[in-house]
């Protein structure tokens, strides 16, 4: 009687979970079906994405899916990719470099021909020393991290670590934001210790004063009471912060406790803070940033997308969903300026797309008029982000 | 000094909450003899209900708490049933191992029910910040409702050990199972009603937690989960002040580390100096020493 009672409970979260699922879900099986329609002759360019869409980083690959399926159902409705069709398929990589590796072969074994992807740093800085391997054209929309584009067949879409480190420094002593800087980072993290250190260099050059630099990591970002007592003691009139919105909200909330009110300056990771649910707007205000997307810009592009994204997905794109939906269009520019076929070998597809590369000039939702260097980094202007009255305003 | 006296009450703010997740913690191993490495998870869930009933339905906060306490009971309650009790005669490994799948179980619901987006958490707490030597000092409402939580837990779980009839047939389960089985207690009884106190005690350790630091995903309860665990073994594992004194010590240590060695090393030194406790002591600060009859 026991065993069979434990076994309708266990049967009952089964179905709770499925459920919970299946109302989520909708792109996958939209997703197989159309996968199940072209399989049949190779007459669709085979676009494949990885990132994670469970785990502690799945907000980012969410976006990162529904972003490419939003511009990949665009570019199938007006005709394809010189007249053919895009096949789609995404694959979940937990943000682990290892299951990214998985995620990457099992693309390859459905038949991909181009990677957009991976989503978060460090499995990218892995799966490009397989797509160079194989030399498969590979753009990732926000795999920061320098060596994510090491290698002639990898283009990225966000901007550096480094970039925004510099162009972070730059913006704060060219507008006299400040005269003491406090950093707070976390040190088990490419992209914030990246960020931090191009920051730290650029910052001799400029006409502000670090004092004070405190690190977390990822096994204890809790409690944030030392950093910002040390900043606090410090003096800093500015509190530079290259790190992700959740663990800033924690930092915001602990300054506010100990009532230390400096200029808050952070990096594109802060892209998301007002839609943490329940999250008091008012400790955000004044939080400026460097972003490549504001879904409040009055672009047409932007607005289009976003109004396609909310409709969909029922919540507003980061600039995760913004780099993705890019992605796809430059590798439609790409290809459309290599004059190249679905029939073509993956190697020959990459050889042709990355000397059509020097060329592509692409005005999307990220930025107008991006080109890019062999080094496969964009070349574009950031976006300087500011939280006013609880809203991310454009300066 | 007046900085030194700031980082000592930061460590007391964040040692009372690891002292109220090791309670739980320490209930459970002291008298079912196993490691329930979920209950960093059932703390999450507490805080979730709590997001939901308060921040989510409006409804006032202590009624919030207590719905949240009567959910994580529940749970605590099922998970035994399904999970652990099946595995009664199992090896400790295999329990183990399915404390482990629980947790992740846990981890994966609350990420489908309420996805990986960080929501903040609006403190429960209405208790005014104490502000010592001209604000200077500033003692916050949720360090002191913590504390205070963490002496009125330890102190009524002592008495209720001690007292009632059901707390003496924990002690005699955990003495020694078996014996106790022959002299008339219910067994799966009393290791149900442990599970049930555990969590309900994992649901005010997670609404407090969160009321101090604020930010909520379904990976809250995991690391503070492992912190208290090692607090509990730093007390002395199964010792109920033990858990308490081992939370606050390990909150101070870990502060103080942080402002005055390395705010990277903090983890380190947190460990190595539990490392040292327990080659000087073994069975931890207030741990029994409980000789093995050949």
């Amino acid at each position: 009687m026991k065993k069979a009672l434990s076994l309708l409970l266990a049967g009952s979260m089964v179905l709770s979970l499925a459920a919970c699922g299946g109302s989520k879900d909708t792109t996958t099986t939209t997703d197989s079906s159309s996968a199940s329609s072209d399989a049949a002759g190779s007459d669709t360019f085979k676009i494949g994405g990885t990132g994670p869409i469970t785990g502690g980083a799945a907000i980012y690959g969410n976006a990162v899916k529904n972003g490419i399926q939003i511009a990949v159902d665009e570019i199938n409705a007006a005709g394809g990719i010189n007249g053919y069709q895009i096949d789609y398929n995404f694959q979940d990589d937990e943000h682990d470099a290892e299951k990214a590796v998985n995620a990457y072969n099992n693309l390859k074994d459905w038949g991909m021909q181009v990677l957009i992807g991976t989503t978060t740093s460090a499995p990218c800085i892995a799966v490009v020393e397989k797509t160079h391997e194989d030399n498969m054209f590979q753009i990732t929309p926000s795999g920061t991290a320098v060596e994510c584009v090491q290698y002639d067949n990898a283009y990225r879409m966000c901007f550096s670590d480094p970039t925004q480190g510099t162009e972070s420094a730059k913006y704060i002593g060219e507008n006299g934001m400040a005269q003491k800087v406090a950093v707070i980072y976390d040190s088990s993290d490419v992209y914030s210790t990246g960020i931090y250190e191009a920051f730290a260099e650029e910052a001799a050059n400029q006409p502000f004063e670090i004092v004070s630099v405190e690190a977390f990591t990822a096994d204890n970002k809790t409690d944030f009471s030392v950093q910002v007592q040390k900043s606090k003691d410090a003096g800093a009139d500015l509190l530079f912060m290259p790190f992700y919105y959740t663990e800033a909200s924690l930092v915001l909330a602990e300054c506010n406790k100990q009532g230390y009110e400096p200029t808050f300056f952070g990096c594109d990771g802060m892209d998301g803070i007002l839609g943490v649910e329940n999250f008091d707007t008012a400790l955000a205000e004044g939080l400026t940033f460097l972003a490549p997307f504001v879904a409040k810009s009055e672009d047409e592009q932007v607005q289009s997308f976003v109004s396609k994204y909310e409709e969909a997905y029922g919540e507003t794109p980061n600039q995760f969903a913004a780099d993705a939906y890019d992605c796809v269009y430059v590798v439609k520019a790409a290809i459309e300026a290599a004059g190249a076929t679905p029939d073509m070998s993956v190697s020959d597809l990459c050889d042709a797309m990355k000397a059509a590369m020097a060329d592509v000039s692409y005005s999307g939702i990220t930025g107008k008029d991006i080109t890019w260097g062999e080094d496969g980094e964009p070349n574009k202007a950031p976006l300087v982000v500011k939280v006013v009255d609880g809203e991310y305003t454009e300066l | 000094m007046i900085g030194f006296i700031s980082y000592l009450v930061n460590g007391i703010s964040l040692g009372s909450v690891y002292a109220l997740i090791a309670l739980g913690y320490t209930m459970v191993y002291g008298i079912a003899k196993m490691l329930n490495f979920a209950h960093g998870d059932v703390i999450m869930i507490g805080a979730y209900v709590v997001f939901t009933t308060v921040s989510g339905m409006g409804l006032p906060p202590v009624l919030g708490v207590l719905i949240s306490v009567v959910a994580c009971t529940v749970l605590g309650v099922l998970i035994e049933r399904i999970a652990y009790k099946p595995l009664r005669k199992a090896s400790k490994l295999a329990v183990l191992i399915t404390a482990i799948g629980v947790s992740y179980f846990l981890q994966n619901v609350a990420l489908l029910i309420y996805g990986a987006n960080t929501k903040s958490f609006t403190s429960v707490v209405t208790v005014p910040a104490l502000k010592l030597m001209d604000g200077q000092l500033v003692l916050s409402g949720e360090t002191i409702v913590t504390v205070l939580a963490c002496l009125i837990i330890m102190a009524g779980l002592m008495l209720f050990m001690k007292y009632s009839k059901s707390g003496r047939a924990m002690l005699a389960v955990s003495e020694d199972s078996g014996a106790a089985q022959l002299m008339g207690v219910n067994v799966n009884a009393t290791i149900a009603l442990t599970f049930a106190i555990g969590s309900a005690l994992a649901a005010i350790a997670g609404v407090l937690m969160c009321s101090s630091y604020p930010a909520l995903t379904p990976y809250t309860g995991a690391m503070p989960g492992i912190k208290a665990f090692v607090a509990a073994v730093f007390g002395g594992i199964g010792s109920i002040p033990g858990a308490f004194i081992g939370g606050i010590l390990l909150g101070i240590i870990e502060i103080l580390s942080k402002a005055y060695i390395s705010s990277q090393l903090a983890d380190a030194i947190v460990f190595a100096v539990l490392i040292v406790v327990l080659l000087v002591k073994p069975t931890g600060l207030l741990g029994k020493q409980i000789q093995e009859k050949v």
